[in-house]
């Protein structure tokens, strides 16, 4: 196999706010996607994640790091250059209403990124369009709708369609069901693990829902505070979180059966600032596991298991996994 | 179905009898809620489901007093400890709100002037209803605050609320929200929007205070997880009507209703990687005609369904059902 699609390779991203202040909302993340994959990165409100997405698709600069796309470096392209690559890496909003134009019928919406990919005469683009709603399971008698006349389900199935209208390597879905009533979300999903399944692309699924990225991704990442804790195969972080904020988690999530114990493993307090990190393990506040070294540095990602790795001095412990 | 709603033989502590509200329109009023009746006992906790634009929110603000035009109460009562909410003059209201009956909703910040200190803000609230002294409100308000788990009270008095996080609004709203000690605490999604592992924290700290103060709480959400795990009974909404009214053991060991099935199957299918089949592109409800609501999207649909409206009927102990079909549905589960 020859380079990875994408890959970010320590990521830093700090906005400066003045006076010498900064929120520090990435601090040095790798990690890789394969052709055809589907990772998820998974955190909290200021866990980076969106900030993370938004330098893959060159809409911030980061501070520092490299990207890799199909083995070429993005950061360093001219404007001309990246817009080149462009339609090769689509992005799906997590509000549907507010990314579509509304003043433009749902057919003028999916023909624009064809336009714009020069995509052939307009009776081929017609077609492709009437390809695309079909996919994305609407019918050609949306061509002529205004998104204010679709349901917010319809309205996010109109953004997967144009995400995917140039054949992109890469979808980004930034937090695509968040907004949507819980019977369409679980429609939503599956549409994005037939599209993938059928057309081949790899997605980039950015959620703080765990239970939305284990339909989707083969993998996950567990952001907190703008750095990785925990990688691992989807199935096997449900099994078996071993970040005590994975943990914390998947023990938030809360199932319709009044009967199902949870056992609850909770932290306490609030997410730190991005302004003021602490100068050790971002979750020391917060962590049950906490002893006092670990607020003196912080943790490395290491390979705990095959194929997971976990930034935590107590993991292995509580974890009862022998040194490797 | 005079009881329907109903929970237990105590004297209900709140008690809606068709209320119905409309939204005017400038081609015609939309009903919003259609006869809804439901009662809520002292010490209770109830949780009102259902998908956005079902009428979840516009209950809350009715059974307060608290829509104003286009929206319109066309009839029903309210009463609260037998006097009827509905009728009472703006002035007695007042008097009622924030001591009586307290409010939650998922947008935090709106509650909260963005102009005033939280400690201000929290000892107007204090000073509302009762006498008090400045040097007494601010003592009140910083044990509110602790008493919602928020670290260096005295400190987080002077801050404004956008120096707050969503998670430190929302405490600050409940702490204002429980000042008086209600009766009965109403949370409309209030824990929508905030991260997860601050949400189970506002839940259980609601369900703990209300059981303190051996409150009632009318829990307004999306989230039948929620539901299911803070709540002892539970009524579904759909197109402003109540489709189903059932104990929560009861409804998750089998919800009658196609709408409840419909809810409970996408929850179930949203927590597990189990696939759903739930597609239904386009199909809409359709308010206020002669017939089932949800007869354009229902899977059991009759002619009959599509010809008239079914009433909010008693099937079992403190079990409400609008369903025609709800004795085959019901015989269905049961079957082995």
């Amino acid at each position: 196999m020859g380079a990875p699609l994408l890959a970010v390779d320590a990521l830093v991203k700090h906005f400066p706010l003045g006076h010498g202040r900064t929120v520090k909302a990435v601090n040095g993340i790798s990690f890789q996607i394969e052709r055809g994959e589907a990772l998820g990165l998974v955190g909290e409100s200021g866990s980076g994640k969106t900030t993370v997405g938004r330098c893959v698709l060159r809409l911030i600069d980061p501070t520092s790091g490299a990207i890799g796309f199909r083995g070429e470096d993005i950061l360093g392209m001219t404007p001309e250059q990246f817009r080149e690559r462009r339609r090769h890496i689509q992005l799906v909003f997590q509000e549907p209403y507010d990314s579509l134009n509304p003043r433009m019928r749902i057919g003028r919406i999916l023909d624009e990124p064809l336009m714009l990919a020069r995509r052939g005469a307009p009776s081929a683009r017609l077609s492709r369009v009437h390809d695309l709603l079909d996919m994305v399971g609407l019918g050609r008698t949306f061509i002529d709708l205004y998104p204010h006349q679709l349901s917010g389900g319809e309205q996010q199935r109109v953004g997967i369609a144009r995400a995917i209208a140039t054949d992109p390597d890469l979808v980004v879905l930034d937090e695509p069901t968040s907004a949507l009533d819980v019977s369409v979300r679980a429609e939503i999903l599956d549409l994005l693990v037939d599209l993938q399944a059928r057309l081949g692309f790899a997605y980039l699924f950015i959620s703080h829902d765990l239970t939305a990225v284990r339909r989707v991704c083969q993998r996950v990442i567990v952001m907190y505070l703008g750095r990785i804790v925990e990688t691992a195969r989807t199935a096997e972080i449900f099994e078996r979180p071993l970040h005590p904020y994975s943990r914390a988690l998947l023990s938030s999530v809360l199932y319709p059966d009044p009967m199902k114990e949870q056992a609850r493993f909770l932290l306490t307090g609030e997410i730190p600032s991005p302004i003021d990190l602490p100068p050790g393990c971002p979750l020391y506040a917060r962590c049950p596991w906490a002893r006092p070294t670990c607020d003196l540095s912080v943790p490395p990602l290491e390979a705990l298991l095959p194929d997971r790795h976990v930034a935590c001095f107590r993991a292995r412990e509580e974890n009862g996994i022998g040194a490797c | 179905m005079s009881a329907a709603g109903s929970g237990g033989s105590a004297d209900p502590l709140l008690e809606v009898r068709g209320l119905e509200v409309e939204y005017a329109r400038n081609s015609g009023p939309v009903r919003v809620l259609d006869g809804v009746s439901l009662t809520i006992a002292p010490g209770e906790s109830l949780g009102v489901v259902g998908e956005s634009g079902v009428g979840k929110t516009v209950l809350v603000r009715a059974i307060l007093g608290l829509l104003d035009p286009p929206w319109r109460v066309v009839s029903g009562t309210v009463s609260y400890r037998e006097q009827n909410l509905l009728a009472l003059p703006e002035a007695a209201l007042r008097q009622l709100r924030g001591k009586e009956i307290a409010l939650t909703t998922h947008e935090p910040r709106k509650h909260l002037n963005p102009v005033a200190t939280v400690g201000e803000q929290m000892a107007r609230v204090v000073q509302a209803h009762r006498p008090t002294s400045r040097a007494d409100a601010r003592a009140r308000a910083v044990e509110l605050l602790r008493l919602v788990g928020i670290p260096d009270p005295e400190l987080r008095l002077q801050a404004y609320p956008h120096e707050l996080s969503g998670g430190m609004c929302q405490r600050v709203v409940i702490a204002m929200a429980l000042a008086h000690s209600p009766k009965l605490l109403m949370g409309d999604e209030p824990t929508a929007g905030l991260d997860v592992t601050i949400s189970l924290q506002i839940l259980d700290l609601m369900r703990d205070l209300v059981r303190d103060f051996h409150s009632s709480l009318l829990l307004v959400s999306r989230d039948l997880g929620v539901v299911a795990h803070y709540c002892q009974r539970v009524a579904v909404m759909y197109a402003g009507q109540l489709v189903e009214v059932a104990d929560v053991p009861s409804f998750f060991a089998g919800a009658i209703h196609p709408y409840s099935r419909r809810l409970l199957r996408a929850a179930v299918a949203a927590t597990s990687d189990r696939r759903g089949t739930l597609s239904q592109v386009g199909a809409r409800a359709e308010r206020g005609a002669a017939c089932c609501p949800y007869a354009p999207r229902c899977p059991l649909r009759l002619e009959r369904c599509t010809r008239e409206s079914p009433p909010l009927e008693s099937v079992a102990a403190a079990r409400w059902v609008r369903c025609f079909r709800h004795a085959e549905i019901t015989a269905g589960l049961e079957a082995p």
